[in-house]
C-alpha cells in the first residue's frame, strides 16, 4: 500500500471542490485514518485473483438503434442555473481541457 | 548539414452514422435547433443511465475488419473523468483498457501512385461532447467573456482512430487521412465531413536526424479544420522544429494550435498539463463479448475497399494514379466504371469516356453520371465501336451527347443512321478522287514537297464522307494516289 | 376493522379493489397521519398531498373501470433519491436546489402503474451516504420509536414513515446497508434484492455497482409484494437482470423445515455485549424451533468488507457525482471562470460526508494509486463473493445481525469511521450482490435509553434466492411477532 500522506489539495482540485484550510486539515486527517484502516487489505494475497467490477455477470446488453422522444427544450432550459436564449450559459472557460 | 526526418502520428475522431446516439435514443443528426436533441441520459440528469447502441458496436467491428485489426473477444467501456462544461456527466464514456479493435493498418497511396502503409494502434468507441460557443470578443476561447452550450451533439457515437507514428510527410498524412475517410464512407459508417465536425484530427509531430530510430520530442497540433489546413499545419510545424533545432534550440513537448490566418502554429499549453483522467470500468455498462459469428458475417459482407480497388485499377486495369483516385473518390462512380469495363472489355478507353466527356456532361448538368440516362452497357457499346474502329472519335463525341439526351443504345443509333465508319477502299476511293479533283493546287503543292497539305486533304475526305471514312485508310490511299 | 393506516398493503389493495374503501379515503387517512405526526418525526423532505389526492382519484377511476391493481390505493413513501416526474428531488443535498425531476424512475413507475400512490419524498443521508439521516441537508429525521434517536440511514425517512404509519410501504435504496440498517432501527422489515433485480433507472446513483432499490414494510408479505411489482428487467438499465421474477408473495411459508441456516463463525455476537448477544442467540434458537438446521459457516474475508467498500463505493461516487457541476441544473455559485464556478458550487452544495467520499474516491482512482486501492479492493471483492459461494454450499440461507447496535442518539458518532462501522454486517452482502433483509427480532435497552429499542435479524441468501429468503423471513416473523412489541413514541 502506498503512503498515507495525501496531497489533499491536489485531490480536491481533481474533484473540483474548493476546500478551506480547515477542511484541508480535517479531511486530510480523516482520509489518512481511513487509508490506515484500508491498509488491512494488504494482508490478503490477491496476486492471482480476478477483479470484480460487477457482481452479477452479464454481457452484451445493447439497444436497437431506434430514435424516440427527446425532452422539450423549454423544460430543459428551465432547469438551467443560467440560460441565454436557447443555450446554457457558463462563465468563461479558461483553458482547453480536452 | 543534418538531414531531418519528420515523424507524424494522427489521432482522428470520427462520428459514426447511426439513427440514435451512443447511449440514448435521441437522434444522431447534424445541426438542428440548439438543445432540442437531448434527453435525461445525454443531458446527464440525475439517475439516468446509458445503454449501448448495437449498431455503433457493429460499425466499430466493420472499421476494424476493414483495416485488418484484431477484434478482441472481450471489450468494455471505461470512464474518462475530467470536468468540461459541454461534457454533461463530467466524464466521458470511452474505451481505455480493452477497445473494440486493436492494431491493423491503413493502406494509402500518394499522388505518384505509390502504396504506403501506416499501422493503427487502436480504434475505440466513445461519445461526443456538446458544443461550446465562446461569446464575447472573437468567438475564440481566449478573451471570451462567457460560453454558451448546445448539448445536441453530446452522446453522439464517436470512434477514435489512433495511428502509430509512421507518417513522414504532410503528403503522407493527407494520404492516410484520405484513405481513412474513403474507407469509412465506403463502409457506410460515417459521413466524414470535416466541415460538420464529423471528422476531427490532431497530429503529433516530431523530427529526428534521418536514419535515427529514436523519436524526437513531439508537439501535438490541434485546431485543424480541413485536410488543407492539416497539410499546411504539419509542413509549418516541421519547418518550425527544424529551425529550432538547427539554431541550437530544443523542441519542447506541448500542445500547439494551428492558426489558419497566420499560417503557423502557436503554443496552447506551454507545459503539458498533468491529466489524471482516473479511468475505471464504467459500472453502468456491461462488457461486450464479441460474437464470432457476427464478426464473420460482417467480414463476409465487407465491400471492396478503396485500397483494394486502387490496386486493381493500377495493376490489372493499368489506369493512371489520377484516374484510379478519381474513380475511387466516389465509390458509386467506381462501380459504374466497373460495369462499363465489363461491358466494353477496355479499361483505358472506358476511363477516358467516364472521366472525360461523360464527366464533363455530368458536371455541366450537375448530376452524377450514374444517375444520368447513360447506362454502362451503352458506354460499353460505344467503347467497343471506337476500339473496333466502327466509328471515329468525332462520331463518338456526337453519340455521347445523344446518349446523355436519352437516345439510348449508341449501337442502335449507328445502325439506324448508318454512321458506321468505312474502311472499304471501294467506298472511300470515290471521295478521294473527288477531293483531289477539287483541290488541284494542294495536289501540286504536295508534289512540290509541301507534304503538310496531306492533313488538309484527308480532312476534306472525312468531311465529304460525313466522317464515316476510316481516316487511316484515307491517308494510305491518298499517299498512294499522290504517289 | 383496524384503522386504515394500520393495515397492510395487501389488505388495503384488496379492500380498494373490492370497493370496500376508496383510494381517496386511504390517502386522506394517510395524509392526516402525516399532518399529525411528521412535524415530530420529519420523515419527509417533500410531502405530495396534492399529487397524492389526484392519484387517488385516478386509481378510483381505474377501479371503477374494472382494472385490477396489485397496489390499488397503497400509500408509498419514496426515498428522495428517486425521480418522480413533476416533484422536487433533492437527494438530501443542497446541490440539487429545487430541481424538479422531468421523468420518473422505473421502479417508481411500476409502483404507480400497479396503483401505488406516492405520498411523500422521504429523507435520507445526503446522496444516500450515511447510516443515520444526520447527513441530510434537508433536516433530521427522528426515530418514531425513540424520538431522541436516529432512524438509521440512509433510507431513514422511508423507514420512519413506514414505522409511524405515514405510509404503508416505503422505497429505499441499499448500497452498503441503507435499507437493512434503518429497517432494524425503526422496527420494520427492509429488503435489498439481488443486485440488478430492480432497475436503477431514475435512482440517483451513489455507487453504481452496489446500489439497489428495495422495499421497507411492516410485514414481510408487503415487502414481497412491493418487490414483485418493482422487480424485472428494464431496457433503460444495462445492469438490470433479464431473468424471470418468481412470484414472491406466494412463497411465504409457515416453518423452516428442511432449511439449512448458516451462522457465521466470524460474526461472533459475543462482541456486541451480553444483551445483544442473548437476543441473537434467542433469534437463532427460534429459527431452529421452526425446523431449520443451524450450521456453522465461515466467511473468512468478510471482515475486509468495510475496507473494500470504503474504496469501491467512494471511487464510483466520485465519478457519479461529477455531474453536479452547476451547468445544467441545481445550485450554482458563480465564479470568475468555469473552474472557479465548479469549485465554489461543489464546495457549497455538498456536505462534509459527501465531500469526504468524493475525495477518498478521487484519490483511490488517481494516477499511481489505482492499482493499489481500487483494483485491490475489486480483487478482495472477488474473495468475499467466493466466501459466500462456499458458505452456500453448506447452507441455504445465512442469519446474522443487521446492525451491531440499536438506534443511537443524535451526534453520537462524530468520528466518520465509527459511523462506517454501523454497516459492518450488511456490507459484505452488498459487495457480493446478494439478496438480504432485516426482520424485527426483538428489542434491547440501548445505552441511556428510556425505552426498549428494536433490533433486526439479517437473513441473506445466494443470488436470486429472493423467494426462499422472503419465505423464511415470513415464517420467522409470524412465529415471533416481534413487531407487536414496538411502541411508537408519538
Ligand atoms: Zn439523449
Amino acid at each position: 500500500m502506498p503512503s498515507q500522506e495525501i496531497d489533499i489539495r491536489y485531490v480536491a482540485k481533481l474533484a473540483r471542490i474548493a476546500l478551506t484550510d480547515e477542511e484541508v486539515e480535517v479531511f486530510g486527517r480523516q482520509l489518512g485514518d481511513l487509508l490506515g484502516h484500508v491498509e488491512a487489505l494488504s494482508e490478503l494475497d490477491t496476486a492471482s485473483i480476478a477483479a470484480t467490477a460487477q457482481v452479477v455477470e452479464s454481457r452484451n446488453v445493447e439497444r436497437e438503434d431506434v430514435v424516440s422522444g427527446c425532452l422539450e427544450r423549454e423544460r430543459v432550459l428551465e432547469m438551467a442555473p443560467q440560460a441565454q436564449g436557447v443555450y446554457f450559459r457558463v462563465p468563461r472557460i479558461i483553458a482547453e481541457e480536452t | 548539414m543534418t538531414q531531418w526526418e519528420s515523424v507524424i502520428g494522427i489521432e482522428c475522431h470520427v462520428e459514426l452514422k447511426t439513427n440514435s446516439k451512443m447511449f440514448c435514443a435521441c437522434p444522431n443528426e447534424f445541426g438542428g435547433e440548439p438543445n432540442t436533441k437531448v434527453c435525461p441520459v445525454c443531458l446527464a440528469l440525475p439517475g439516468a443511465l446509458p445503454v449501448a447502441n448495437k449498431i455503433a458496436i457493429e460499425h466499430m467491428i466493420r472499421a476494424g475488419l476493414a483495416f485488418g485489426a484484431e477484434i478482441p473477444e472481450f471489450s468494455k467501456f471505461d470512464r474518462k473523468n475530467y470536468f468540461y462544461p459541454d461534457m454533461p456527466k463530467d466524464y466521458q464514456i470511452s474505451q481505455y483498457a480493452m477497445p473494440l479493435t486493436q492494431g491493423g493498418a491503413v493502406r494509402y497511396w500518394l499522388a505518384d501512385g505509390s502504396m504506403k502503409e501506416c499501422r493503427l494502434t487502436r480504434i475505440h468507441l466513445e461519445e461526443d461532447t456538446g458544443k461550446s460557443l465562446h461569446a464575447g470578443t472573437t468567438g475564440r476561447i481566449a478573451g471570451s467573456s462567457h460560453s454558451l452550450i448546445d448539448f445536441n451533439r453530446a452522446g453522439v457515437p464517436l470512434m477514435e482512430c489512433v495511428s502509430e507514428p509512421e507518417l513522414h510527410s504532410a503528403d503522407e498524412a493527407i494520404g492516410y487521412l484520405e484513405a481513412l475517410k474513403r474507407t469509412f464512407v465506403q463502409l457506410g459508417i460515417s459521413d466524414v465531413k470535416m466541415e460538420e465536425g464529423s471528422l476531427r484530427c490532431d497530429a503529433n509531430v516530431s523530427i529526428r536526424p534521418a536514419a535515427s530510430t529514436e523519436l524526437g520530442t513531439k508537439a501535438e497540433i490541434k485546431n485543424m479544420n480541413s485536410f488543407r489546413s492539416v497539410h499546411r499545419a504539419i509542413e509549418s510545424e516541421i519547418a518550425r522544429q527544424i529551425e529550432i533545432v538547427q539554431s541550437g534550440g530544443r523542441v519542447v513537448q506541448e500542445t500547439r494550435g494551428w492558426d489558419e490566418g497566420a499560417g503557423r502554429t502557436h503554443t496552447m499549453r506551454s507545459k503539458e498539463q498533468t491529466h489524471d483522467y482516473r479511468y475505471f470500468p464504467d459500472p453502468d455498462l456491461v462488457p461486450v463479448e464479441v460474437d464470432r459469428e457476427l464478426v464473420e458475417s460482417i467480414r463476409t459482407a465487407l465491400p471492396e475497399l478503396p485500397h483494394e480497388r486502387f490496386a486493381r485499377y493500377r495493376g490489372h486495369l493499368k489506369l493512371t494514379p489520377a484516374q484510379a483516385t478519381q474513380l475511387i473518390e466516389d465509390a458509386a462512380l467506381g462501380d459504374y466504371f466497373d460495369a462499363c469495363v465489363s461491358a466494353s472489355g477496355h479499361a483505358q478507353q472506358s476511363a477516358n469516356f467516364v472521366l472525360g466527356d461523360l464527366a464533363r456532361l455530368a458536371n455541366e448538368n450537375r448530376m452524377a453520371l450514374y444517375d444520368s440516362p447513360v447506362r454502362p452497357e451503352h458506354v460499353g457499346e460505344l467503347v467497343r465501336m471506337v476500339e473496333s474502329k466502327t466509328i471515329n472519335s468525332k462520331i463518338a463525341k456526337d453519340l455521347i451527347a445523344r446518349m446523355w439526351a436519352g437516345d439510348g443504345s449508341p449501337a442502335a443509333i449507328v445502325e439506324r443512321e448508318g454512321l458506321a465508319q468505312s474502311s472499304d477502299v471501294g467506298t472511300i476511293d470515290p471521295f478521294i478522287d473527288e477531293v483531289l479533283r477539287a483541290n488541284e493546287k494542294s495536289v501540286m503543292d504536295f508534289r512540290a514537297g509541301k507534304t503538310n497539305v496531306l492533313g488538309f486533304l484527308v480532312g476534306q475526305v472525312m468531311k465529304a464522307s460525313a466522317g464515316k471514312a476510316n481516316p487511316r485508310i484515307v491517308q494510305e490511299r491518298m499517299r498512294e494516289k499522290l504517289g | 376493522m383496524r384503522p386504515v393506516i394500520e393495515q397492510s398493503a395487501a389488505e388495503l389493495a384488496r379492500a380498494v379493489g373490492a370497493k370496500e374503501i376508496s383510494a381517496r379515503d386511504v390517502i386522506e387517512a394517510t395524509l392526516a397521519q402525516i399532518d399529525a405526526v411528521d412535524g415530530s418525526v420529519g420523515a419527509y423532505i417533500t410531502s405530495l398531498h396534492e399529487m397524492a389526492r389526484a392519484s387517488a382519484l385516478a386509481v378510483d377511476r381505474r377501479i371503477a373501470a374494472g382494472e385490477k391493481m396489485r397496489l390499488a390505493g397503497v400509500p408509498v413513501a419514496v426515498k428522495d433519491n428517486m425521480c418522480l416526474a413533476g416533484t422536487r428531488t433533492t437527494c438530501g443535498s443542497k446541490i440539487l436546489g429545487d430541481w424538479i425531476a422531468p421523468y420518473t424512475a422505473t421502479a417508481v413507475q411500476r409502483i404507480i402503474e400497479a396503483g401505488g400512490i406516492p405520498v411523500g419524498k422521504s429523507n435520507l443521508d445526503e446522496f444516500a451516504m450515511g447510516s443515520s439521516c444526520e447527513n441530510s441537508a434537508r433536516g433530521i429525521t427522528r426515530n418514531p420509536l425513540a424520538l431522541d434517536r436516529v432512524p438509521g440511514g440512509s433510507s431513514g425517512g422511508s423507514a420512519a414513515a413506514v414505522a409511524s404509519r405515514q405510509a404503508v410501504v416505503g422505497l429505499g435504496s441499499d448500497t452498503g446497508g441503507s435499507i437493512r440498517e434503518p429497517a432494524a432501527f425503526c422496527g420494520v422489515t427492509g429488503f435489498k434484492p439481488t443486485y440488478g433485480r430492480v432497475s436503477r433507472y431514475g435512482l440517483i446513483a451513489f455507487a453504481s455497482s452496489l446500489d439497489q432499490i428495495g422495499p421497507l414494510a411492516r410485514t414481510v408479505e408487503d415487502a414481497a409484494l412491493i418487490y414483485e411489482v418493482m422487480a424485472g428487467h428494464d431496457g433503460m438499465d444495462s445492469t438490470s437482470i433479464d431473468r424471470d421474477v418468481e412470484p414472491a408473495v406466494t412463497a411465504m411459508r409457515s416453518d423452516l423445515r428442511g432449511l439449512r441456516i448458516g451462522i457465521v463463525k466470524e460474526f461472533d455476537t459475543g462482541k456486541l455485549g451480553h444483551e445483544i448477544d442473548a437476543l441473537y442467540k434467542r433469534a437463532f434458537a427460534d429459527l431452529r424451533k421452526l425446523g431449520a438446521d443451524l450450521v456453522d459457516v465461515s466467511l473468512p474475508t468478510a471482515e475486509f468488507g468495510l475496507a473494500t467498500y470504503y474504496l469501491i463505493a467512494p471511487a464510483e461516487c466520485s465519478s457519479n457525482l461529477a455531474r453536479f457541476d452547476g451547468v445544467r441544473y441545481g445550485l450554482r455559485v458563480d465564479g470568475a471562470d468555469v473552474g472557479e464556478m465548479y469549485e465554489r458550487t461543489r464546495a457549497a452544495g455538498f456536505g462534509p460526508e459527501v465531500k469526504r467520499r468524493i475525495l477518498i474516491g478521487t484519490y483511490a482512482l488517481s494516477s499511481g494509486y489505482y492499482d493499489a486501492y481500487y483494483v485491490k479492493a475489486q480483487k478482495v471483492r472477488t474473495l468475499i463473493a467466493r466466501d459466500f459461494q462456499r458458505a452456500f454450499e453448506e447452507c441455504d440461507l445465512i442469519a446474522c445481525p443487521a446492525a451491531s447496535s440499536p438506534a443511537f442518539g443524535f451526534n453520537a458518532k462524530s468520528d466518520p469511521y465509527s459511523m462506517y462501522l454501523m454497516d459492518y454486517y450488511t456490507i459484505p452482502m452488498s459487495l457480493a450482490g446478494l439478496p438480504a433483509l432485516s426482520v424485527p427480532c426483538g428489542s434491547v435497552t440501548g445505552e441511556g435509553a428510556h425505552e426498549p429499542l428494536p433490533m433486526g435479524l439479517q437473513l441473506c441468501g445466494p443470488l436470486f434466492s429472493e423467494c426462499a429468503l422472503l419465505g423464511a423471513a415470513h415464517a420467522y416473523e409470524q412465529a415471533s411477532q416481534h413487531a407487536k412489541e414496538y411502541k411508537l413514541a408519538i
